[in-house]
Protein backbone atom coordinates (compact mmCIF):
# COMPACT_ATOMS: atom_id res chain seq x y z
CA UNK A 1 0.00 0.00 0.00
CA UNK A 2 1.72 3.59 -0.96
CA UNK A 3 1.51 6.21 1.45
CA UNK A 4 -0.64 8.08 -0.88
CA UNK A 5 -3.20 5.15 -0.44
CA UNK A 6 -3.48 5.58 2.81
CA UNK A 7 -3.86 9.34 2.95
CA UNK A 8 -6.96 8.62 0.92
CA UNK A 9 -8.31 6.01 3.38
CA UNK A 10 -7.82 8.22 5.97
CA UNK A 11 -9.07 11.34 4.79
CA UNK A 12 -11.89 9.34 3.78
CA UNK A 13 -12.32 8.21 6.73
CA UNK A 14 -12.14 11.47 8.46
CA UNK A 15 -14.64 12.94 5.55
CA UNK A 16 -16.95 9.97 7.36
CA UNK A 17 -16.56 10.87 10.51
CA UNK A 18 -17.14 14.62 10.13
CA UNK A 19 -20.48 13.31 8.60
CA UNK A 20 -21.52 11.42 11.34
CA UNK A 21 -20.78 14.27 13.79
CA UNK A 22 -24.14 16.19 12.45
CA UNK A 23 -26.16 13.51 13.58
CA UNK A 24 -24.68 12.24 16.75
CA UNK A 25 -26.34 15.23 19.10
CA UNK A 26 -29.63 14.23 17.41
CA UNK A 27 -28.87 10.42 17.75
CA UNK A 28 -27.62 11.23 21.36
CA UNK A 29 -30.71 12.84 22.36
CA UNK A 30 -33.27 10.77 21.05
CA UNK A 31 -31.57 7.80 22.55
CA UNK A 32 -31.52 9.55 25.76
CA UNK A 33 -34.93 11.07 25.86
CA UNK A 34 -37.36 8.55 23.92
CA UNK A 35 -35.37 5.63 23.61
CA UNK A 36 -34.23 5.33 27.53
CA UNK A 37 -37.36 6.35 29.19
CA UNK A 38 -39.16 3.36 26.94
CA UNK A 39 -36.95 1.44 28.36
CA UNK A 40 -37.28 2.56 31.65
CA UNK A 41 -40.83 2.40 31.80
CA UNK A 42 -40.84 -0.73 30.59
CA UNK A 43 -38.23 -2.36 33.41
CA UNK A 44 -40.01 -0.51 35.93
CA UNK A 45 -43.46 -1.49 34.65
CA UNK A 46 -42.25 -5.25 36.50
CA UNK A 47 -41.19 -3.41 39.31
CA UNK A 48 -42.11 -2.49 42.68
CA UNK A 49 -41.03 0.99 41.88
CA UNK A 50 -42.45 3.54 44.79
CA UNK A 51 -41.97 6.02 47.02
CA UNK A 52 -39.62 4.28 49.41
CA UNK A 53 -37.29 3.41 46.09
CA UNK A 54 -36.42 6.91 45.64
CA UNK A 55 -34.54 6.56 49.82
CA UNK A 56 -33.51 3.10 49.48
CA UNK A 57 -33.21 2.75 45.72
CA UNK A 58 -34.33 -0.88 46.42
CA UNK A 59 -37.36 -1.97 43.45
CA UNK A 60 -37.53 -5.75 43.42
CA UNK A 61 -39.02 -7.36 40.26
CA UNK A 62 -42.77 -8.28 41.07
CA UNK A 63 -42.95 -9.72 37.11
CA UNK A 64 -46.69 -9.14 36.29
CA UNK A 65 -48.21 -7.91 39.67
CA UNK A 66 -48.49 -4.39 38.19
CA UNK A 67 -50.41 -5.11 35.11
CA UNK A 68 -52.41 -7.45 37.01
CA UNK A 69 -53.32 -4.72 39.83
CA UNK A 70 -53.88 -2.07 36.78
CA UNK A 71 -56.43 -4.33 34.60
CA UNK A 72 -58.40 -5.05 37.42
CA UNK A 73 -58.70 -1.65 39.33
CA UNK A 74 -62.04 -0.49 38.38
CA UNK A 75 -60.79 2.90 37.69
CA UNK A 76 -58.71 1.74 34.74
CA UNK A 77 -61.62 0.28 33.62
CA UNK A 78 -63.32 3.80 33.70
CA UNK A 79 -60.56 5.50 32.00
CA UNK A 80 -60.37 3.31 29.16
CA UNK A 81 -64.05 3.92 28.50
CA UNK A 82 -63.41 7.40 29.12
CA UNK A 83 -59.94 7.56 26.65
CA UNK A 84 -62.25 5.69 23.76
CA UNK A 85 -65.11 8.32 24.49
CA UNK A 86 -63.14 11.17 24.79
CA UNK A 87 -60.88 10.52 21.86
CA UNK A 88 -63.88 9.03 19.68
CA UNK A 89 -65.96 12.12 20.88
CA UNK A 90 -63.41 14.82 20.10
CA UNK A 91 -62.62 13.55 16.67
CA UNK A 92 -66.23 13.01 15.29
CA UNK A 93 -67.01 16.88 16.48
CA UNK A 94 -63.36 18.34 15.29
CA UNK A 95 -63.72 16.79 12.21
CA UNK A 96 -67.66 17.91 11.24
CA UNK A 97 -66.56 21.28 12.10
CA UNK A 98 -63.37 21.67 10.85
CA UNK A 99 -64.38 20.34 7.72
CA UNK A 100 -67.16 22.72 7.26
CA UNK A 101 -65.27 25.61 8.18
CA UNK A 102 -62.47 24.44 5.69
CA UNK A 103 -65.16 23.71 2.82
CA UNK A 104 -66.34 27.22 3.75
CA UNK A 105 -63.16 28.85 3.64
CA UNK A 106 -62.38 27.11 0.52
CA UNK A 107 -63.94 29.94 -1.52
CA UNK A 108 -61.90 33.03 -2.00
CA UNK A 109 -63.74 36.62 -0.44
CA UNK A 110 -62.03 39.11 0.93
CA UNK A 111 -60.19 38.85 4.20
CA UNK A 112 -60.42 34.90 3.59
CA UNK A 113 -57.08 34.59 4.22
CA UNK A 114 -56.63 36.75 7.65
CA UNK A 115 -59.63 35.05 8.85
CA UNK A 116 -58.71 31.61 8.00
CA UNK A 117 -54.90 32.31 10.02
CA UNK A 118 -57.00 34.11 13.01
CA UNK A 119 -58.79 30.39 13.38
CA UNK A 120 -55.13 28.82 14.45
CA UNK A 121 -55.49 30.88 17.43
CA UNK A 122 -56.39 28.67 19.32
CA UNK A 123 -54.44 25.83 18.68
CA UNK A 124 -51.52 28.44 19.43
CA UNK A 125 -52.18 29.47 23.06
CA UNK A 126 -50.81 27.39 25.79
CA UNK A 127 -53.42 24.18 26.58
CA UNK A 128 -53.20 25.15 30.13
CA UNK A 129 -54.25 29.16 29.31
CA UNK A 130 -57.49 27.39 27.63
CA UNK A 131 -58.09 25.05 30.55
CA UNK A 132 -58.00 27.74 32.36
CA UNK A 133 -60.62 30.23 30.26
CA UNK A 134 -62.87 27.25 30.15
CA UNK A 135 -63.62 26.92 33.37
CA UNK A 136 -64.54 30.36 33.68
CA UNK A 137 -67.13 30.10 30.67
CA UNK A 138 -68.10 26.79 32.79
CA UNK A 139 -68.33 28.10 35.72
CA UNK A 140 -72.07 27.66 37.57
CA UNK A 141 -72.99 30.59 38.73
CA UNK A 142 -71.22 33.03 36.81
CA UNK A 143 -69.87 31.46 33.99
CA UNK A 144 -70.96 32.72 30.50
CA UNK A 145 -72.38 29.55 29.07
CA UNK A 146 -74.57 29.53 32.03
CA UNK A 147 -75.34 33.25 31.71
CA UNK A 148 -76.03 32.75 27.63
CA UNK A 149 -78.16 29.85 27.94
CA UNK A 150 -80.37 31.25 30.75
CA UNK A 151 -80.44 34.74 28.87
CA UNK A 152 -82.07 32.60 26.34
CA UNK A 153 -84.15 30.94 28.71
CA UNK A 154 -83.04 27.46 27.86
CA UNK A 155 -82.41 26.43 31.08
CA UNK A 156 -83.77 27.76 34.20
CA UNK A 157 -81.40 26.33 36.74
CA UNK A 158 -77.74 26.59 36.53
CA UNK A 159 -75.94 23.23 34.45
CA UNK A 160 -72.88 22.40 36.76
CA UNK A 161 -70.60 21.45 33.74
CA UNK A 162 -67.58 20.29 35.20
CA UNK A 163 -69.06 19.43 38.84
CA UNK A 164 -71.21 16.81 38.06
CA UNK A 165 -70.22 13.28 36.90
CA UNK A 166 -73.22 13.47 34.46
CA UNK A 167 -71.86 16.56 32.27
CA UNK A 168 -68.05 16.68 32.91
CA UNK A 169 -66.95 14.28 30.01
CA UNK A 170 -69.26 15.65 27.77
CA UNK A 171 -68.00 19.30 28.88
CA UNK A 172 -64.46 18.14 28.19
CA UNK A 173 -64.77 16.53 24.64
CA UNK A 174 -66.59 19.79 23.99
CA UNK A 175 -63.87 22.07 25.20
CA UNK A 176 -61.26 19.79 23.15
CA UNK A 177 -63.20 19.88 19.91
CA UNK A 178 -62.81 23.63 20.29
CA UNK A 179 -59.39 23.38 20.49
CA UNK A 180 -58.87 20.46 17.59
CA UNK A 181 -60.94 22.54 15.03
CA UNK A 182 -57.73 24.49 13.80
CA UNK A 183 -56.00 21.54 13.51
CA UNK A 184 -58.28 20.02 11.19
CA UNK A 185 -59.32 23.06 9.36
CA UNK A 186 -55.69 23.41 8.32
CA UNK A 187 -54.77 20.47 7.31
CA UNK A 188 -58.29 19.55 5.23
CA UNK A 189 -57.45 23.28 3.95
CA UNK A 190 -54.39 22.16 2.46
CA UNK A 191 -56.21 19.35 1.20
CA UNK A 192 -59.07 20.85 -0.25
CA UNK A 193 -56.59 23.58 -2.06
CA UNK A 194 -54.37 20.51 -3.92
CA UNK A 195 -57.81 19.24 -5.80
CA UNK A 196 -57.21 21.10 -8.94
CA UNK A 197 -59.77 23.14 -10.03
CA UNK A 198 -60.43 20.81 -13.80
CA UNK A 199 -61.56 17.93 -11.82
CA UNK A 200 -64.98 20.21 -10.68
CA UNK A 201 -65.24 21.76 -13.83
CA UNK A 202 -65.38 18.28 -15.72
CA UNK A 203 -67.65 17.18 -13.26
CA UNK A 204 -70.00 19.86 -13.73
CA UNK A 205 -70.26 19.06 -17.28
CA UNK A 206 -71.44 16.10 -16.06
CA UNK A 207 -73.92 17.25 -13.97
CA UNK A 208 -72.25 16.89 -10.95
CA UNK A 209 -72.29 20.35 -8.78
CA UNK A 210 -73.35 21.06 -4.63
CA UNK A 211 -74.16 17.68 -2.99
CA UNK A 212 -73.35 15.92 -5.46
CA UNK A 213 -69.85 17.30 -5.99
CA UNK A 214 -69.24 16.78 -2.54
CA UNK A 215 -70.00 13.30 -2.23
CA UNK A 216 -68.45 12.27 -5.77
CA UNK A 217 -65.44 14.34 -6.33
CA UNK A 218 -64.37 15.80 -2.75
CA UNK A 219 -64.70 13.43 -0.80
CA UNK A 220 -62.52 10.37 -2.46
CA UNK A 221 -60.24 12.80 -3.50
CA UNK A 222 -59.70 14.07 0.12
CA UNK A 223 -59.71 10.27 1.53
CA UNK A 224 -55.85 10.36 1.95
CA UNK A 225 -56.24 13.91 3.71
CA UNK A 226 -59.00 12.65 5.67
CA UNK A 227 -57.24 9.06 6.89
CA UNK A 228 -54.03 11.61 7.58
CA UNK A 229 -56.12 13.78 9.60
CA UNK A 230 -57.92 11.19 11.51
CA UNK A 231 -55.07 8.65 12.52
CA UNK A 232 -53.50 11.71 13.71
CA UNK A 233 -56.09 12.83 15.70
CA UNK A 234 -56.71 9.65 17.65
CA UNK A 235 -52.64 10.04 18.58
CA UNK A 236 -52.80 13.39 19.72
CA UNK A 237 -55.91 13.32 21.45
CA UNK A 238 -55.12 10.08 23.66
CA UNK A 239 -52.17 11.68 25.06
CA UNK A 240 -54.18 14.52 25.78
CA UNK A 241 -53.34 16.01 29.94
CA UNK A 242 -53.01 19.18 30.33
CA UNK A 243 -56.65 20.01 29.14
CA UNK A 244 -58.29 17.06 31.27
CA UNK A 245 -55.86 17.89 33.94
CA UNK A 246 -56.78 21.83 34.07
CA UNK A 247 -60.07 21.58 33.55
CA UNK A 248 -61.35 18.61 35.93
CA UNK A 249 -58.27 16.84 37.29
CA UNK A 250 -59.95 13.61 36.37
CA UNK A 251 -62.80 14.47 38.55
CA UNK A 252 -65.12 14.65 39.58
CA UNK A 253 -65.69 11.09 40.96
CA UNK A 254 -63.02 9.69 37.54
CA UNK A 255 -65.88 11.14 35.71
CA UNK A 256 -62.96 12.40 33.48
CA UNK A 257 -60.26 10.02 34.28
CA UNK A 258 -58.40 8.62 31.16
CA UNK A 259 -55.27 6.35 30.65
CA UNK A 260 -52.92 9.40 30.42
CA UNK A 261 -54.22 11.04 33.30
CA UNK A 262 -54.44 8.17 35.47
CA UNK A 263 -50.91 7.11 34.81
CA UNK A 264 -49.91 10.49 35.80
CA UNK A 265 -52.10 9.82 39.06
CA UNK A 266 -50.85 6.86 39.94
CA UNK A 267 -47.20 8.20 39.29
CA UNK A 268 -47.33 11.54 40.62
CA UNK A 269 -49.77 11.58 43.32
CA UNK A 270 -50.06 8.26 44.89
CA UNK A 271 -45.92 7.32 43.35
CA UNK A 272 -46.47 4.37 42.22
CA UNK A 273 -44.03 4.46 39.37
CA UNK A 274 -44.38 0.44 39.21
CA UNK A 275 -48.11 0.74 38.05
CA UNK A 276 -47.83 4.33 36.95
CA UNK A 277 -45.84 2.42 34.33
CA UNK A 278 -47.59 -0.26 33.51
CA UNK A 279 -50.43 2.10 32.62
CA UNK A 280 -48.27 4.42 30.26
CA UNK A 281 -47.24 1.28 28.57
CA UNK A 282 -51.06 0.66 28.10
CA UNK A 283 -50.93 3.85 26.15
CA UNK A 284 -47.49 3.46 24.17
CA UNK A 285 -49.28 0.27 23.00
CA UNK A 286 -52.42 1.83 21.43
CA UNK A 287 -50.63 4.76 20.26
CA UNK A 288 -47.83 3.12 18.69
CA UNK A 289 -50.70 1.44 16.69
CA UNK A 290 -52.20 3.65 15.30
CA UNK A 291 -49.18 5.01 14.67
CA UNK A 292 -48.14 2.64 12.12
CA UNK A 293 -51.23 2.58 10.46
CA UNK A 294 -50.63 6.13 10.17
CA UNK A 295 -47.51 5.88 8.53
CA UNK A 296 -48.67 3.60 6.15
CA UNK A 297 -51.60 5.93 5.39
CA UNK A 298 -49.24 8.97 4.89
CA UNK A 299 -46.83 6.91 2.88
CA UNK A 300 -50.02 6.01 0.27
CA UNK A 301 -50.91 10.00 0.67
CA UNK A 302 -47.65 10.96 -0.25
CA UNK A 303 -47.55 8.94 -3.20
CA UNK A 304 -51.11 9.61 -4.70
CA UNK A 305 -50.30 13.47 -3.76
CA UNK B 1 -62.08 54.50 -31.01
CA UNK B 2 -64.95 54.58 -32.78
CA UNK B 3 -67.05 57.14 -32.96
CA UNK B 4 -70.01 55.34 -32.09
CA UNK B 5 -70.76 54.99 -28.55
CA UNK B 6 -72.52 52.25 -27.26
CA UNK B 7 -73.21 51.52 -23.70
CA UNK B 8 -70.87 49.76 -22.01
CA UNK B 9 -71.43 46.23 -21.93
CA UNK B 10 -71.24 46.12 -18.11
CA UNK B 11 -70.82 42.07 -16.94
CA UNK B 12 -73.06 40.95 -14.27
CA UNK B 13 -71.13 42.41 -11.20
CA UNK B 14 -73.19 40.02 -8.53
CA UNK B 15 -69.98 39.10 -7.09
CA UNK B 16 -69.01 42.01 -4.92
CA UNK B 17 -71.44 42.34 -2.57
CA UNK B 18 -71.76 38.26 -2.01
CA UNK B 19 -67.95 38.01 -1.70
CA UNK B 20 -68.98 40.68 0.87
CA UNK B 21 -71.64 38.98 2.62
CA UNK B 22 -69.36 35.86 2.95
CA UNK B 23 -66.76 37.56 4.26
CA UNK B 24 -69.53 39.02 7.22
CA UNK B 25 -70.66 35.20 7.70
CA UNK B 26 -66.88 34.72 8.29
CA UNK B 27 -66.10 37.25 10.78
CA UNK B 28 -69.32 35.41 11.97
CA UNK B 29 -67.50 32.34 12.31
CA UNK B 30 -64.49 32.99 13.12
CA UNK B 31 -66.14 35.16 16.37
CA UNK B 32 -67.59 32.51 17.74
CA UNK B 33 -64.50 30.25 17.67
CA UNK B 34 -62.68 33.01 19.18
CA UNK B 35 -65.28 34.14 22.01
CA UNK B 36 -62.64 32.49 24.42
CA UNK B 37 -59.80 34.08 23.95
CA UNK B 38 -62.44 37.52 23.96
CA UNK B 39 -63.86 36.52 26.87
CA UNK B 40 -60.51 35.80 28.89
CA UNK B 41 -59.42 39.54 27.70
CA UNK B 42 -62.77 40.53 28.59
CA UNK B 43 -62.60 39.31 32.17
CA UNK B 44 -58.90 40.41 32.77
CA UNK B 45 -59.73 43.53 32.75
CA UNK B 46 -62.88 43.12 35.06
CA UNK B 47 -62.17 44.34 38.51
CA UNK B 48 -60.72 41.91 41.36
CA UNK B 49 -62.97 39.40 43.10
CA UNK B 50 -64.95 36.60 42.14
CA UNK B 51 -66.44 39.08 39.41
CA UNK B 52 -70.28 38.08 40.18
CA UNK B 53 -71.35 40.69 37.56
CA UNK B 54 -68.47 40.95 34.77
CA UNK B 55 -70.02 42.72 31.67
CA UNK B 56 -70.24 41.62 28.31
CA UNK B 57 -67.69 44.29 27.71
CA UNK B 58 -65.14 45.84 29.54
CA UNK B 59 -66.47 49.20 29.17
CA UNK B 60 -64.88 50.41 32.71
CA UNK B 61 -61.44 48.50 32.30
CA UNK B 62 -59.52 47.70 35.75
CA UNK B 63 -55.79 46.88 35.38
CA UNK B 64 -56.01 45.63 38.87
CA UNK B 65 -55.83 42.26 37.81
CA UNK B 66 -52.79 42.25 35.53
CA UNK B 67 -50.83 44.20 38.61
CA UNK B 68 -51.69 41.23 41.30
CA UNK B 69 -50.94 38.91 38.04
CA UNK B 70 -47.53 40.40 37.46
CA UNK B 71 -46.31 40.65 41.06
CA UNK B 72 -47.85 36.73 41.75
CA UNK B 73 -46.58 35.55 38.45
CA UNK B 74 -43.67 37.52 37.07
CA UNK B 75 -41.01 35.57 38.22
CA UNK B 76 -42.94 32.53 36.51
CA UNK B 77 -43.09 34.60 33.36
CA UNK B 78 -39.50 35.06 33.13
CA UNK B 79 -38.21 31.47 34.12
CA UNK B 80 -40.99 30.43 31.49
CA UNK B 81 -39.22 32.82 28.90
CA UNK B 82 -35.50 31.97 30.06
CA UNK B 83 -36.74 27.65 28.95
CA UNK B 84 -38.00 28.68 26.10
CA UNK B 85 -35.59 30.10 24.78
CA UNK B 86 -33.37 27.78 25.67
CA UNK B 87 -35.15 24.84 24.43
CA UNK B 88 -35.91 26.44 21.07
CA UNK B 89 -32.40 26.98 20.78
CA UNK B 90 -31.24 23.91 21.80
CA UNK B 91 -33.97 22.53 19.37
CA UNK B 92 -32.24 23.76 16.42
CA UNK B 93 -28.55 23.68 17.65
CA UNK B 94 -29.36 19.66 17.64
CA UNK B 95 -31.96 19.57 14.87
CA UNK B 96 -30.31 21.68 12.15
CA UNK B 97 -27.23 19.76 11.21
CA UNK B 98 -29.10 16.40 11.59
CA UNK B 99 -31.83 17.76 9.38
CA UNK B 100 -29.19 18.84 6.91
CA UNK B 101 -27.31 15.02 7.32
CA UNK B 102 -30.68 13.13 6.54
CA UNK B 103 -31.71 15.54 3.68
CA UNK B 104 -28.55 15.85 1.63
CA UNK B 105 -25.47 13.82 3.14
CA UNK B 106 -26.06 9.68 2.63
CA UNK B 107 -24.83 7.86 5.61
CA UNK B 108 -25.84 4.84 6.06
CA UNK B 109 -28.60 3.58 8.77
CA UNK B 110 -29.80 7.23 9.29
CA UNK B 111 -32.94 6.11 7.82
CA UNK B 112 -33.64 4.65 11.02
CA UNK B 113 -33.24 7.65 12.88
CA UNK B 114 -35.72 9.11 10.59
CA UNK B 115 -38.09 6.48 11.29
CA UNK B 116 -37.49 7.42 15.18
CA UNK B 117 -38.16 10.34 15.15
CA UNK B 118 -41.19 9.88 13.51
CA UNK B 119 -42.65 7.96 16.16
CA UNK B 120 -41.12 9.90 18.73
CA UNK B 121 -43.66 12.59 18.24
CA UNK B 122 -46.31 9.75 19.06
CA UNK B 123 -44.75 8.78 22.54
CA UNK B 124 -47.14 10.21 25.46
CA UNK B 125 -45.50 12.79 27.18
CA UNK B 126 -46.04 10.78 30.49
CA UNK B 127 -44.34 8.30 29.64
CA UNK B 128 -40.94 10.61 29.06
CA UNK B 129 -42.21 12.39 32.31
CA UNK B 130 -42.02 9.01 34.53
CA UNK B 131 -38.71 8.33 33.51
CA UNK B 132 -36.88 11.76 33.64
CA UNK B 133 -38.61 11.92 37.17
CA UNK B 134 -36.61 8.99 38.26
CA UNK B 135 -33.26 10.05 36.53
CA UNK B 136 -33.61 13.83 37.44
CA UNK B 137 -34.08 12.76 40.87
CA UNK B 138 -30.78 11.68 42.11
CA UNK B 139 -28.91 13.84 39.51
CA UNK B 140 -30.02 16.70 41.36
CA UNK B 141 -31.97 18.05 38.14
CA UNK B 142 -35.63 18.70 39.30
CA UNK B 143 -36.71 22.22 39.91
CA UNK B 144 -33.61 23.21 37.60
CA UNK B 145 -33.49 25.25 34.35
CA UNK B 146 -31.45 23.07 32.81
CA UNK B 147 -33.56 19.79 33.50
CA UNK B 148 -36.41 22.00 32.19
CA UNK B 149 -34.89 22.70 28.65
CA UNK B 150 -33.96 19.35 28.09
CA UNK B 151 -36.63 18.30 28.53
CA UNK B 152 -39.31 20.15 26.97
CA UNK B 153 -36.97 20.14 24.19
CA UNK B 154 -38.00 16.82 23.80
CA UNK B 155 -41.58 18.16 21.29
CA UNK B 156 -39.47 20.81 19.58
CA UNK B 157 -36.53 18.39 18.35
CA UNK B 158 -38.60 15.71 16.29
CA UNK B 159 -40.44 18.45 14.87
CA UNK B 160 -37.56 20.61 14.02
CA UNK B 161 -35.41 17.61 12.65
CA UNK B 162 -39.07 17.03 10.62
CA UNK B 163 -39.75 20.57 9.47
CA UNK B 164 -36.04 21.08 8.52
CA UNK B 165 -35.85 17.54 6.45
CA UNK B 166 -38.67 18.66 4.27
CA UNK B 167 -37.11 21.62 3.09
CA UNK B 168 -33.60 20.46 2.56
CA UNK B 169 -34.80 17.74 0.88
CA UNK B 170 -35.70 20.10 -2.15
CA UNK B 171 -32.31 21.98 -2.04
CA UNK B 172 -30.08 21.51 -4.73
CA UNK B 173 -27.23 18.91 -3.84
CA UNK B 174 -24.97 20.81 -6.69
CA UNK B 175 -24.68 24.17 -4.41
CA UNK B 176 -23.39 22.56 -1.22
CA UNK B 177 -21.16 20.12 -3.91
CA UNK B 178 -19.96 23.23 -5.99
CA UNK B 179 -19.15 24.31 -2.17
CA UNK B 180 -17.15 21.64 -1.89
CA UNK B 181 -15.19 22.21 -5.09
CA UNK B 182 -13.84 25.31 -3.68
CA UNK B 183 -12.29 24.26 -0.85
CA UNK B 184 -15.23 24.55 1.51
CA UNK B 185 -15.65 21.54 4.50
CA UNK B 186 -18.83 20.29 6.00
CA UNK B 187 -19.19 22.55 8.69
CA UNK B 188 -18.41 25.47 6.68
CA UNK B 189 -20.80 24.01 3.80
CA UNK B 190 -23.46 23.57 6.36
CA UNK B 191 -22.77 26.85 7.81
CA UNK B 192 -22.28 29.24 5.54
CA UNK B 193 -24.09 28.01 2.36
CA UNK B 194 -26.93 25.62 3.83
CA UNK B 195 -28.23 27.63 6.76
CA UNK B 196 -28.42 30.92 5.31
CA UNK B 197 -30.59 29.37 2.37
CA UNK B 198 -32.86 27.52 4.49
CA UNK B 199 -33.42 30.56 6.84
CA UNK B 200 -37.37 29.73 6.20
CA UNK B 201 -37.36 26.48 7.72
CA UNK B 202 -35.08 27.47 10.36
CA UNK B 203 -37.51 30.30 11.84
CA UNK B 204 -40.48 28.04 11.53
CA UNK B 205 -38.56 25.33 13.56
CA UNK B 206 -37.72 28.11 16.18
CA UNK B 207 -40.95 29.52 16.85
CA UNK B 208 -42.50 26.06 16.99
CA UNK B 209 -39.55 24.85 19.18
CA UNK B 210 -40.17 27.98 21.59
CA UNK B 211 -43.87 27.87 21.54
CA UNK B 212 -43.73 24.22 22.38
CA UNK B 213 -41.61 24.89 25.83
CA UNK B 214 -43.72 27.73 26.24
CA UNK B 215 -46.38 25.71 26.12
CA UNK B 216 -45.39 22.99 28.39
CA UNK B 217 -47.53 22.02 30.85
CA UNK B 218 -46.64 18.42 32.61
CA UNK B 219 -43.08 19.08 32.51
CA UNK B 220 -43.38 21.62 34.57
CA UNK B 221 -45.99 19.93 36.77
CA UNK B 222 -43.94 16.45 37.37
CA UNK B 223 -40.14 18.09 36.87
CA UNK B 224 -40.66 21.17 39.49
CA UNK B 225 -41.55 20.98 42.98
CA UNK B 226 -41.43 24.28 44.65
CA UNK B 227 -42.27 27.85 43.18
CA UNK B 228 -38.31 28.80 42.98
CA UNK B 229 -38.55 27.45 39.59
CA UNK B 230 -42.21 27.50 38.11
CA UNK B 231 -42.94 28.45 34.30
CA UNK B 232 -45.81 30.46 34.71
CA UNK B 233 -48.29 27.04 32.92
CA UNK B 234 -47.81 25.52 36.04
CA UNK B 235 -48.24 29.18 37.93
CA UNK B 236 -51.82 29.75 36.31
CA UNK B 237 -52.88 25.82 37.28
CA UNK B 238 -51.62 26.63 40.84
CA UNK B 239 -53.58 30.39 40.78
CA UNK B 240 -56.77 28.16 39.62
CA UNK B 241 -56.49 25.62 42.40
CA UNK B 242 -56.86 28.24 45.29
CA UNK B 243 -60.06 28.26 46.90
CA UNK B 244 -61.19 32.11 46.76
CA UNK B 245 -60.42 32.06 42.94
CA UNK B 246 -60.06 35.57 41.69
CA UNK B 247 -60.65 35.40 38.45
CA UNK B 248 -58.91 38.97 37.26
CA UNK B 249 -55.87 37.75 38.39
CA UNK B 250 -56.14 34.50 36.39
CA UNK B 251 -57.40 35.33 33.42
CA UNK B 252 -54.43 38.24 33.30
CA UNK B 253 -52.09 35.50 33.82
CA UNK B 254 -53.39 33.36 30.82
CA UNK B 255 -53.39 37.15 28.52
CA UNK B 256 -50.03 37.56 29.54
CA UNK B 257 -49.36 33.62 28.94
CA UNK B 258 -50.90 33.70 25.34
CA UNK B 259 -48.71 36.95 24.24
CA UNK B 260 -46.07 34.52 22.74
CA UNK B 261 -48.41 32.95 20.55
CA UNK B 262 -50.55 35.99 19.74
CA UNK B 263 -47.59 38.18 18.54
CA UNK B 264 -45.74 35.24 16.75
CA UNK B 265 -48.76 35.25 15.07
CA UNK B 266 -48.99 38.36 14.40
CA UNK B 267 -45.17 39.20 13.17
CA UNK B 268 -44.79 35.77 11.66
CA UNK B 269 -47.68 34.67 10.39
CA UNK B 270 -45.99 33.13 6.85
CA UNK B 271 -44.28 30.72 8.95
CA UNK B 272 -46.64 29.83 11.87
CA UNK B 273 -49.23 28.49 8.49
CA UNK B 274 -45.96 27.17 6.95
CA UNK B 275 -45.18 24.67 10.39
CA UNK B 276 -49.27 23.88 10.94
CA UNK B 277 -49.04 21.68 8.09
CA UNK B 278 -45.69 21.19 7.59
CA UNK B 279 -45.72 18.69 10.82
CA UNK B 280 -48.04 16.26 9.51
CA UNK B 281 -48.76 16.06 5.85
CA UNK B 282 -45.20 15.44 4.24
Amino acid sequence: MTAHQTDRRRSRRRDLMVRCAFVLPAALYMLAFFGYPIVKNLVMSFQAYDFSTFFNGRAPFIGLDNYAATLTDPIFLRALGNTGLFTLGSLAGQFVLGLALALYFRRRFPLSGLLRSLLLLPWLLPMIVSAAVWRWILEQDNGALNRFLEGLGLISDPIPWLNSSDTALIAVILVNIWLGIPFNVVLLHSGLQAIPEEVYEAGALDGATGARSFAHLTLPLLRPVVSVVLLLGVIYTIKVLDLIIGLTGGGPANATQTLATRSYEMSFVEFDFGQGAALSNVLIAIALAFSIVYLRANARAAKNG
Amino acid sequence: MSTLTLPAVRPVRRRPARAWLHTAVGILLVAVMLFPVYWMLNASLAPAGNSLNTGWLPLDPDFSGYSRALADQGQNLLTSLIVAIGACLLSLAIAAPCAYALAQLRIKGTGVLLFVVLISQMIPGIVIANALYTVYTPLGMINSIPGLILADASQGIPFAILIMRASLETFPTSIVEAARIDGCGHVRAFWSVVLPVSRNSLITAGIFSFLFAWSDFLMALTLTTGETIRPVTLGLYTYIGTNDTDWSAVMSTAVLSSLPAVILMIIAQKYVAAGATGGAVK
